[in-house]
Order: C-alpha cells, then sequence, then structure tokens
C-alpha cells in the first residue's frame, strides 16, 4: 500500500513524514518520529496515555489517523518544557510526588496543561473531570490533583 | 541519630529520575528499538479448554515476511510429576502458562507465536496455524470446578483420592477452635465472594530481545526482577543465565503482575530462530485475557466472642482460584486474614482451586486482602451484635508485641493498636454523616518480605557518588535509597545518583515484591555506604599519617578525631577523592545480603460513602489510611503507596470485575468495561503515618506498599452497610447490585 505523505507541525517544528492510511498518529510518533514520550496503555482512548493536543484540542492519539495531522498543529510531552525550563506542571508534579511508575505522567502533563490553557482557575472537580479520561494505577489521583490545583495557583500569582 | 538531626531522611526529595519522567525521555519497556528488529505476536487459544491434538504452521512460515514460528516444542519442556520451584512460582506451571503445552487451559493462552518484518505479517500469519483442538467443557467459577461433575482441568490432580480441581491446600490451627466457640456469647458466621481483579498496570507487557549465534542474549522488558526474568528465561529455553543480560526497563505499574514471564522467553526463540531482534508488546485485549489477575474467591468466616467483645474463636475457610494452572495466593489469603488479632483459637484453611480462567499472578498483598475481607465485614457485624464501636472491639482483641499469630510467628514491636488509636481519634471518625451516607472501618495486615539483594556504591573522581541497585523502581524507591545514602555521607542528595542495574552489573536481586523494595535495598545500600566511609575514614588517615581509628566522618568530610581533633583541617569528599589515585585507588563498595527481618505491617481505613438510592452508584466522600510504616524515608512517595492501595481497594469493591461469556470469553477486555476508577470518581486520600521504627532495619523501614490494600474492601462494604442498612457479602458492589438489594429491602419492608 502507498504510503501518505504528511506535512505538519510538532512542538513547534515543521515535520514532514510518511505514513501508512492506517497508521495511528500514536505510532507515527512512535515509530516514525521517535516520539515515544506519548504511551500506548489501551490503544482504544480509555487511557489517556498517548494524550497530545491537535490545534490546541486535547485527543488521544491512538484514536487518530497519522494522515489527520497534515496541516495541522500538533504538541506531545517532548515540547513541553521549554529548552532547559520545565512547565510549571512539570516541576510541580516533582516536587509533590505526583508520579509512581510515570507511566501515565506524560499524558497526564498534556492533558493537565490543555485544561490550564483554556482554565487557568479550575475547581479540584473540574480538575478530576478533565482527568477523567487519563487513568493512574499508582497514585490514587490525590497528589495529581493537588499539582495541577497549586500549579494553576501559582501560575495566576505569576501572572499579576 | 536523632531524627531533628536528618537531613535528608524523611525529607520530600525530587527523585533521581523525576525530570526523564516529566519530560518523556524515561524509557519503559515498549519504547526499545534495535536495528533489523522485527515484530513478534502470539497466537491464542479461542477456547476456554481444549486439548491441542496438531499444530500446523507450515502455511505461516511460507507467508512471506514470516522469520520465525515458535510453539511448545520449541520450549523447554518441565513434567507435570517434579516441582521446580523458582521463588513461589513453579516452572512446570510456567512452562505452561508461556505457551499451552498438551491443552489450551484458557481463552487467550499463547498456542503459538510468530515473527515477521511487521507487525500485521506476524499477525497474519498466525491467522494461518492450523490447529486442531478437542474442545472440552469449561469451568470459569469457583463452584463450577468444584461441581461433581465439573471437567477436570489436569488428569494428575488428585484431592482425597480423586481426580480434582482442587491443586493444593493450606492451614493454619492454633488452640482449639471448638472449645473457643463453647466458651462464645455471640458467635457471627458468614458466606463470601469476591471477584478476580487485574492488577490494571498502565504499562503493557513488551520485550524486545537479540540473540548472537553464540547465544548471547540481550533482553530488554518491563518486570519487577530483572533476575526473574533471567532465571525464567534460562530455565524455558536453555541457554545458561550467564549469557543472557536482562536490562530492566522503566516499569510502567507492576502490582505484582509483573513478577513472572510472558512474553521474553517466546521473544528469545523467535529472535534465536531468526536471527535477528523481535519486538513484542501486548495489547490491552491480551493483558486483560491472559495476563494477571489476582484470584476470585469464597470463603466462610466464623468468629465467636464474650459479651465483653473478647473474641474466644474464628475460622475461615478460603477457596481461591488460580486460573488454568496451579498458585493461588492461599497463604495470603488463610495467612493474614486473622493476623491483626490476638485469637486464642483460631483454624484457617486455603484451597488452590484451578479452573479455565488466565493464570493467575501476584497482586500487592496477594490473598490478603480476600482474607481481611470475610474477617472484617463479621467483626463490623459483631461489634453491631455486641453494642461496641468496631475500632474498640478491634482495640480489644489486637494482636501487639508478643502475640502469637494464628499463622505461625510471635510479633516483634509493631504499630497495630497505634493504627486504631489514631483512628479512633482522627477528625475523619468523629465527623457528622449525612442521609445516605455511612462510615466504616477495617483494618488488614501483610507479611513484607526480605530476601536478596545487592548493591554497589561508588565514588566518582570529582567527588560525587553512583548508587546502584538491582530493583526495578516501581514507585519511587530511587528517591528513598538517595536519602539514606545521602544521609549517611552527610552531602546533599542531588551529588548521589541512584540507578537501577541490568543482570550483568549489579549482583543478584531479588523481585520487587513483597514490599521490599526499600526495606532491603536500603539495607545493603547503607552496609556499602558504611564501607565507603570506611574507605574514606582510611585515606584521610594515611594523608595525615595517623590511626584510620582516629578519624571520623561528619557532614561529608573525614575530621580528625581523639587526641589528634583539631590537628589538621578536614577532608571533604571532593578533596578525597581527588587525591584517590595517591592514596589507594577507587573508592567504591559493594554488597549482598540475604535480608532478614522485614516484619509485618498493619493498617487501619476509615471510609465515608454516599449511596446514590436512584442509580444505585456508591460515592466515596472521605478516606483515610492509617499505618505504622517504620519510618517514612520519603514521606510523599510513603502516602503515595497508601493512596494508591486505598484506590485499588476501592476499584475492587465499587466496580472492578471480569464478565465471562457462556463459551467462557471474558466479555470486557478492555479499559472501557473493566471499570478502574478514574480521577472523578475519587475523593483527596488521607494518610495518617505512623512510625514505629523496625527494630531489625538499620533505618527502621518496614514495608509500605500492600498493606494498604488490605483493609479496604471491608471498609467501604462496612460503610455501605452504615449507610443503606444492608451487609453485601459479595463484591463488587456495583451499581446494579446495589439497586437490586435496595429494591428487595425496601418489597421486604
Amino acid at each position: 500500500m502507498a504510503k501518505i505523505h504528511v506535512t505538519t507541525k510538532i512542538n513547534g517544528e515543521p515535520i514532514e513524514f510518511l505514513c501508512d492510511p492506517s497508521e495511528t498518529m500514536l505510532d507515527a510518533l512512535r515509530n516514525e518520529l521517535g516520539l515515544t514520550g506519548s504511551k500506548e496503555g489501551c490503544g482504544s482512548g480509555d487511557c489517556g496515555a498517548c494524550s497530545i493536543t491537535l490545534d490546541d484540542r486535547l485527543v488521544c492519539s491512538c484514536l487518530m489517523l497519522a494522515a489527520e495531522a497534515e496541516g495541522k498543529e500538533i504538541n506531545t510531552i517532548e515540547g513541553m518544557a521549554e529548552g532547559e525550563n520545565l512547565h510549571p506542571l512539570q516541576e510541580k508534579f516533582l516536587e509533590e510526588a505526583a508520579l509512581q511508575c510515570g507511566i501515565c505522567t506524560p499524558g497526564m502533563l498534556v492533558a493537565a496543561k490543555a485544561l490550564l490553557d483554556q482554565n487557568p482557575n479550575p475547581t479540584e472537580t473540574e480538575v478530576r473531570f478533565w482527568l477523567a479520561g487519563n487513568l493512574c494505577r499508582c497514585t490514587g489521583y490525590d497528589k495529581i490533583i493537588r499539582a495541577v490545583l497549586d500549579t494553576a495557583a501559582e501560575m495566576r500569582e505569576a501572572a499579576q | 541519630m536523632s531524627e531533628s538531626e536528618n537531613k535528608w531522611i524523611g525529607k520530600n526529595t525530587i527523585r533521581p529520575d523525576g525530570a526523564d519522567k516529566v519530560t518523556g525521555r524515561a524509557a519503559f519497556a515498549a519504547d526499545a528499538n534495535m536495528p533489523g528488529m522485527i515484530w513478534g505476536k502470539v497466537l491464542r487459544s479461542p477456547h476456554a479448554h481444549a486439548v491441542i491434538k496438531g499444530i500446523d504452521t507450515s502455511k505461516a512460515e511460507a507467508l512471506p515476511g514470516v522469520k520465525a514460528v515458535v510453539t511448545a516444542t520449541d520450549i523447554i519442556d518441565f513434567p507435570v510429576d517434579t516441582p521446580v520451584p523458582l521463588g513461589i512460582q513453579d516452572m512446570r506451571w510456567m512452562t505452561r502458562n508461556v505457551m499451552a503445552r498438551e491443552k489450551a487451559l484458557f481463552h487467550g493462552h499463547p498456542i503459538a507465536a510468530v515473527a515477521a518484518m511487521s507487525e500485521a505479517i506476524a499477525a497474519e500469519a498466525c491467522k494461518l496455524i492450523e490447529v486442531d483442538y478437542e474442545v472440552l467443557p469449561h469451568a470459569i467459577e469457583i463452584d463450577d470446578a468444584l461441581a461433581d461433575d465439573a471437567p477436570i482441568l489436569h488428569d494428575f490432580i488428585e484431592f482425597d483420592g480423586k481426580p480434582s480441581n482442587i491443586a493444593g491446600t493450606l492451614e493454619h490451627t492454633k488452640g482449639d477452635v471448638e472449645a473457643g466457640f463453647a466458651e462464645a456469647d455471640v458467635i457471627i458466621e458468614r458466606d463470601f465472594t469476591t471477584r478476580p481483579v487485574h492488577q490494571g498496570y498502565i504499562e503493557p507487557h513488551a520485550c524486545l530481545v537479540s540473540v548472537a549465534p553464540d547465544d548471547k542474549t540481550t533482553i530488554w522488558s518491563s518486570s519487577q526482577g530483572q533476575f526473574m526474568v533471567r532465571a525464567m528465561t534460562a530455565l524455558l529455553t536453555g541457554i545458561p543465565q550467564s549469557s543472557i543480560r536482562a536490562i530492566p526497563a522503566e516499569i510502567g505499574g507492576g502490582f505484582g503482575g509483573k513478577t513472572i514471564v510472558y512474553l521474553e522467553t517466546l521473544a528469545t526463540i523467535l529472535a534465536k530462530k531468526s536471527g535477528l531482534p523481535v519486538k513484542m508488546v501486548m495489547t490491552r485485549e491480551e493483558v486483560m485475557r491472559a495476563s494477571g489477575p489476582t484470584s476470585g474467591s469464597k470463603s466462610t468466616v466464623k468468629i465467636g466472642a464474650k459479651k465483653d467483645g473478647t473474641i474466644t474463636a474464628a475460622e475461615g475457610f478460603y477457596w481461591l482460584q488460580a486460573g488454568g494452572l496451579p498458585g493461588s495466593p492461599i497463604r495470603g489469603a488463610a495467612g493474614c486474614a486473622l493476623a491483626p488479632y490476638d485469637i486464642p483459637n483460631g483454624h484457617t484453611f486455603g484451597y488452590d482451586v484451578v479452573c479455565n480462567r488466565s493464570k493467575v499472578a501476584v497482586y500487592r498483598a496477594p490473598g490478603a486482602p480476600i482474607g481481611a475481607f470475610g474477617v472484617e465485614c463479621v467483626l463490623d457485624e459483631l461489634a453491631e451484635e455486641l453494642g461496641m464501636d468496631p475500632l474498640d472491639l478491634r482495640l480489644k482483641n489486637a494482636a501487639k508485641e508478643g502475640t502469637k499469630a494464628v499463622h505461625g510467628p510471635t510479633y516483634p514491636v509493631m504499630g497495630y493498636a497505634e493504627s486504631l488509636e489514631a483512628a479512633k481519634v482522627h477528625d475523619h471518625y468523629k465527623a457528622p454523616l449525612g442521609p445516605n451516607q455511612g462510615r466504616g472501618v477495617a483494618s488488614g495486615f501483610w507479611f513484607n518480605a526480605g530476601g536478596e539483594s545487592s548493591a554497589q556504591v561508588n565514588i566518582t573522581e570529582d567527588g560525587n557518588v553512583v548508587v546502584t541497585t538491582g530493583h526495578p523502581d516501581i514507585g519511587g524507591s530511587r528517591a528513598g535509597i538517595a536519602n539514606i545514602c545521602a544521609e549517611l555521607l552527610g552531602i546533599d542528595y542531588r551529588r548521589v545518583s541512584v540507578l537501577i542495574g541490568d543482570t550483568a552489573t549489579v549482583g543478584f536481586s531479588n523481585l520487587t515484591g513483597g514490599s521490599r523494595v526499600l526495606f532491603a535495598s536500603s539495607m545493603v545500600v547503607t552496609e556499602s555506604t558504611n564501607n565507603v566511609i570506611g574507605t574514606l575514614c582510611e585515606l584521610a588517615a594515611k594523608i595525615w599519617d595517623i590511626d584510620p581509628e582516629a578519624v571520623t566522618w561528619e557532614n561529608g568530610e573525614a575530621r580528625p578525631a581523639g587526641a589528634n581533633a583539631g590537628q589538621f583541617p578536614p577532608l571533604t569528599l571532593e578533596e578525597l577523592a581527588a587525591r584517590a589515585n595517591e592514596t589507594g585507588g577507587p573508592i567504591g563498595a559493594g554488597s549482598q545480603l540475604n535480608t532478614a527481618g522485614a516484619e509485618g505491617g498493619f493498617g487501619t481505613h476509615i471510609c465515608d460513602v454516599e449511596v446514590d438510592q436512584e442509580l444505585g452508584i456508591v460515592r466515596v466522600l472521605r478516606y483515610t489510611v492509617l499505618q505504622d510504616v517504620g519510618r517514612a524515608v520519603h514521606p510523599a512517595y510513603v502516602e503515595g503507596q497508601m493512596q494508591g492501595g486505598a484506590v485499588q481497594a476501592i476499584g475492587w469493591a465499587l466496580n472492578e470485575e471480569y464478565v465471562y461469556d457462556k463459551d467462557g470469553r471474558v466479555d470486557n477486555p478492555g479499559f472501557l468495561d473493566y471499570r478502574m476508577p478514574v480521577a472523578s470518581d475519587m475523593p483527596m486520600i488521607d494518610t495518617y503515618i505512623i512510625e514505629i521504627p523496625n527494630p531489625k532495619h538499620p533505618q527502621g523501614v518496614r514495608g509500605v506498599g500492600e498493606v494498604p490494600l488490605v483493609p479496604g474492601l471491608a471498609a467501604v462494604r462496612n460503610a455501605i452497610y452504615d449507610a443503606l442498612g444492608i451487609r453485601f457479602n459479595s463484591l463488587p458492589m456495583s451499581p446494579p447490585v446495589i439497586l437490586d438489594a435496595r429494591n428487595r429491602k425496601e418489597a421486604a419492608e
């Protein structure tokens, strides 16, 4: 089967790649582009470990075809830190031990950033429902929710 | 050293692997690739129970792009009549679990595996493999497997002189139970069932294996023990352990489920046959059908007490599903059930029951939550019957230092009663409840494990530290090790790198399991670090030309002591490292120990729920975990264990279960229908850390990770009773179950 040529932007950089018509964006990221930060926990959009943003919209990259990236802008966990500076969410996850094994962490961070980008002052309930599509089996969510709320508070303060 | 002087032990430092984990750099099993790599896929049984009469792989082998095919004949057999123990596993069952041999024992049981140029070709080739099955009747549930006319899974297993699905038993006895019940004023006896639940790790099993023509084998995989991977692969392939290098990838959750191999053996043989590196990754569906879970169970628990609450006798019978091959955690169920209590007359009995489900794997305190569920439910009812507070009833009978447990040991100092006392005075226990709300409590115990661990502590030439241990870090243990090493050396923890070695670079270390990692690895790291400090003092003594005994190590530097005190300026770690070449050479020390003294762990949970009378949904409103952890070396990760364990228990209690169809196939092999807790289901989980140091450990550490799963099932159940007035003795207490019970109660009233 002929490969499809895709021109897109990933983490701010123009990127071209070839993919099979049936290839998921997650497989293209991991297998074609070497961006293995996005994880496959289920392949069915239920665990959120593969979360990325597509034109600023949070999506499960396992449910998206790679060919759909044409002309779009994608952001992954690899683009979250700016150079050597971690994003405040990344810093807070480390400070507050909001990860144990770390497999859900990239997706959790991408999803949390997507929330704070559109809602800088979420309630605990809003954070819990926003992250309900990101499974974590280790932490019981407590420290993750706290880290997101604490980051939001600090970012609001810094923005003033 | 007193508490207040600790600089790092007890501090929430940043984990050594932290930056990697939050940036996507951390390499988990499926993240590895090799040049020339091909892909392996597994053909799985479409039947729950069938004799394999023949396998024809010729069409698959002829498909272009296929490089190798493996069936059970390629894997070393271990005859069923001779046990081959490896830890708690038996290679007789392991060889039959990684690949079906005489029979397919569950739907999803591996039948063959193919390696090909792409995953798609490998999957296509699997479809071309022709298998001649003789389909047999199957038994999924315990009662099906124990019925008089039950299909017998293994003709070599007998019980009571007859072919049976009871593969083994285990019994604990103390005192005279009959006499004990005769002394009781109140006796309560109830039957319980729990469902099998999966460990639910988010990372599916995966591995990448390369085998050179001289059999030198490199295995990159995600497991709870690279040495387990090496040992099992060696036994199943015949390649000597010295030729296998098992590299531990970062592990994306295990909870016990990654203490055995599934794919590594198949990939090794495929790589050997094809001469190419082979990568295999399970789908979530394969994980759900063919790995884990823990046992489903039925049990009968009977407890008798005097009017003042003194327990006179207790008895529990437990039947646990093993899946298709023997080995359910009856030891955990029968051993832990009564462990929190000082019971004069006790008897527990466990039955290991094979059935046509995937073979169970270890799951966090394996068996213990099942054991505790019935006991903690009966105690709740007993407390009501006696008019006692349920915590007071437990306190009256709480095991303490010197108590001889029903399962055998006499307890050293430990903090079970302290967890009950802390619960009694906790704000949570006194907080008011609203309508449809209820509160439950329960306690639990886990053995905890010691065992083999190795570590190497090396001082770098620039005076920093590299610690290598042999345990995959599943929840932040590297952070605890950094704290301890930095504390002993008196340096900033950021100067200590903590790495997990592969099987070729660090000494033998047993599994990440049994809540043993920080307990055991800190013992070898402590010994190694103290030896390094000894060397540093010797080097300083040489420089100063005084006795090594006249040198002390304080705050990261050697100081002359005794008669020489103050005679020389102190020498720092950096200075000593820089002069190592002239004073004696490399500075480092290794330690290997078979650690002992882990001692059991105890905890108590308080749970508040609200029951939605219309929808049958149980919402957990508030939850508190109280536990004696010995010493919290890194409190945030200790809290994380307590919180994560409690939420797994809530999932087990409320929602998680496998649904089987009439043909013995799992109907819900994915996260959509196998409903684990999500963020919006949960409240914050409060923790209360009790620190009664373990006297047999240099830092006082006890195992932490498994205890917090144990009390949770009954804590939730007892809270639902308090809210609804209905005692549920079967799990899960899912919305249809709650609604049905509520409606029946309403109709009866």
